[in-house]
């Protein structure tokens, strides 16, 4: 996996909560065997009318987000079902960061594996980051986000920050620990 | 070890949607599977529920089934095909094979995963690079969850009428769909003890739906009934029931992080009007004003706002006014044995209205099977509603099973978000016998008039 670097970029802001990964990825395009070139089907059915056609209203189509790296959304983020392919378009279409006040769980976890950063901030910080129109600093060694001259710090556990930071491969860690792992075998069977 | 903590994965369930990559990655890698003999694999989400003899008309569906086939072949991980007579949804035949055991860690790709909670399994849905991490290592990385009981006591008034879905439904519009995130929810009380299996199953099944990593029941005899002489019931089962019955208990003083409560006596059947699960009214209420639903909270009223137009409904609209175009039974949540003895009882001798296209889709061939032994493909074939193969069907409509855009669907699943069922369809989540009730009658009624 890629190393997570600091992200400096204005933000999309998608004021909705329980957005759920059935509106991230329609399951139309869950029949793909590969990870790759799920950006085009991102927020799918928010984005374009029954006849493929941008619907004006919906903020990815705003050509003012359009080199935005930052999605801030409303509470529970990623909420439903499990489907990574909710990380992998997010990720493809170019959003590193997502910043939101509440995530739903697997979907918090999709994240890492993918070299995106989920924010959890509170209801303030939110409307400040949903309000503003400059650059917006990520930087995830201090823990920090910088904007109008402010500056908030996040909480992340260690282990996922030093995953993204050094962008590790989860198996091959997890595999240092083959000896541990074969001893419980041996002393567990069901 | 090194901040992390692993746990041990007693049995992993692989279907064809959310694994592709994950052996994907295992080749790339030159990465085996590490216990093949744990590991368990079905077809569910996007296979037809038609004829089975056909060949699949979708070709990516084709690739994906294709797919799963041949990554079980090369590496050596056991598969119920789409001819095996133990083919159906994954967490239908996990339990109905006896692979879901008290006490074990289960894991799949797929959110619903916490239905097998019900045998006091702790049971996660994940990722497809968490597939990847416990094909190749057995192991899962997991930080350690908060716990969450929810106590359902009583006697359910009308237990006929009131099902497990009726339950469930109505924890979820309590909390809401964030209300669980965090944290295992225990399920125990008066009313929790009186579910058969299939029921308790109905239960965890929708504990994602309120946000939590999985839901338990503590195993008890029924329990260990269900499991008995299964396909894959271990040989030394009753040692295991004994220390099961010895170990697998609430603790006495237990004390959970966050605690709620239920009383069984005051359910009615549910209806939902919105497009999250928590967006759920009795049968006997009304459509709400988006701010009466929303209690104060700015972006809940605009979300109830941006559903009720979705879903093209009017406050104060009574529930049994409205009227269906469709009617699933079918999904992880409600497709077992006794959803379909009870949703039956309510068909039988009756028609599906003029004006309504409604279809059973049973959870496994095992369930069609034993259905149909019942004589209760009879009963809903006379009825004119359509009796299908084994699969994930309408619940998500990867397969030709979809709502038209427009369409109003009474549906046994567990999703009623934007687009699941088909794009612009519009999703009521209820009980087999509400869905039954409303496919005769062509609109919702309240069931407990009925029996």
């Amino acid at each position: 996996m890629e190393k997570f670097h600091t992200v400096v970029s204005t933000i999309t802001p998608l004021d909705r909560s329980n957005v759920d990964t059935d509106q991230i990825v329609p399951k139309q395009f869950l029949k793909l065997v590969q990870r790759t070139g799920f950006g085009k089907f991102l927020f799918h059915d928010w984005r374009f009318d029954p006849d493929g056609k941008p619907r004006g209203d919906f903020v990815l189509n705003d050509p003012q987000y359009s080199q935005s790296s930052i999605l801030v959304a409303g509470e529970n983020f990623g909420c439903g079902s499990s489907r990574e392919h909710a990380a992998w378009a997010l990720k493809d279409y170019g959003f590193g960061v997502i910043v939101a006040p509440s995530f739903a769980d697997i979907f918090y976890n999709n994240c890492f594996k993918n070299g995106i950063l989920p924010i959890s901030v509170d209801r303030g910080t939110l409307d400040d980051l949903l309000k503003t129109k400059s650059k917006v600093t990520v930087d995830l060694r201090s823990q920090t986000i910088k904007y109008d001259g402010k500056t908030v710090r996040f909480e992340i556990d260690e282990s996922r920050k030093k995953t993204l930071l050094e962008g590790l491969d989860d198996i091959a860690v997890t595999l240092l620990h083959e000896s541990e792992i074969s001893q419980y075998e041996r002393s567990h069977q069901l | 070890m090194d901040g992390r903590t692993l746990i041990y994965i007693d049995r992993h369930l692989v279907h064809e949607v959310t694994s592709p990559q994950a052996f994907d990655g295992l080749r790339m890698n030159k990465r085996r599977v590490r216990r093949t003999d744990l590991t368990f694999a079905t077809m569910d989400h996007n296979v037809p529920t038609s004829n089975r003899s056909l060949p699949i008309v979708d070709q990516t569906s084709a690739t994906q089934i294709q797919t799963l086939e041949r990554n079980c072949k090369e590496f050596g991980i056991p598969l119920f095909d789409l001819h095996s007579p133990y083919q159906g949804i994954v967490h239908v035949i996990g339990p109905e094979l006896g692979i879901t055991l008290p006490g074990t860690t289960i894991v799949c790709g797929d959110s619903h995963t916490s239905t097998h909670g019900a045998f006091g399994a702790f049971a996660l849905g994940i990722g497809t690079s968490d597939v990847e991490h416990v094909l190749a290592t057995q192991c899962l990385v997991l930080d350690k969850p908060k716990t969450f009981e929810i106590r359902v006591d009583g006697k359910r008034k009308n237990p006929h009428a009131v099902t497990a879905k009726d339950i469930i439904l109505s924890i979820i519009k309590k909390i809401g769909t964030g209300g669980g995130t965090g944290t295992v929810i225990e399920y125990r009380g008066q009313a929790i003890s009186d579910l058969s299996m299939d029921e308790r199953m109905t239960i965890c099944n929708m504990s994602i739906e309120a946000g939590a990593r999985a839901g338990l029941v503590a195993p008890d005899e029924k329990t260990f009934e269900y499991l008995r002489g299964r396909m894959y019931t271990p040989k030394n089962y009753d040692d295991l029931v004994d220390s099961w019955r010895r170990d697998l208990k609430t603790d006495v003083g237990a004390s959970f992080d966050r605690s709620f409560s239920l009383n069984a006596e005051d359910v009615a059947p549910q209806v939902s009007w919105g497009t999250n699960p928590a967006m759920t009214t009795d049968v006997t209420g009304a459509v709400p004003r988006p701010d009466e639903y929303a209690r104060g909270s700015k972006s809940e009223e605009s979300a109830a706002a941006k559903a009720l137009e979705y879903m093209d409904l009017t406050p104060g609209t009574p529930m049994t006014d409205i009227r269906v175009d469709r009617v699933f039974i079918g999904s992880c949540t409600n497709a077992r044995l006794q959803d379909l003895v009870e949703a039956a009882s309510i068909v039988k001798g009756r028609k599906v209205s003029g004006n309504v296209r409604a279809m059973v889709v049973p959870g496994s061939q095992q369930v069609k099977k034993s259905a149909e032994e019942l004589g209760l493909d009879r009963i809903f074939k006379d009825a004119d509603f359509e009796w299908r193969e084994s699969g994930c069907s309408m619940c998500l409509g990867m397969n030709p099973d979809i709502l038209s855009r427009g369409e109003r669907c009474a549906s046994t699943s567990n999703r009623n978000f934007e687009g699941r069922q088909g794009s612009g369809g519009r999703t009521h989540l209820v009980s087999p016998v509400m869905a039954a009730a409303a496919a005769i009658a062509g609109h919702f009624v309240d069931v407990r008039e009925w029996v």
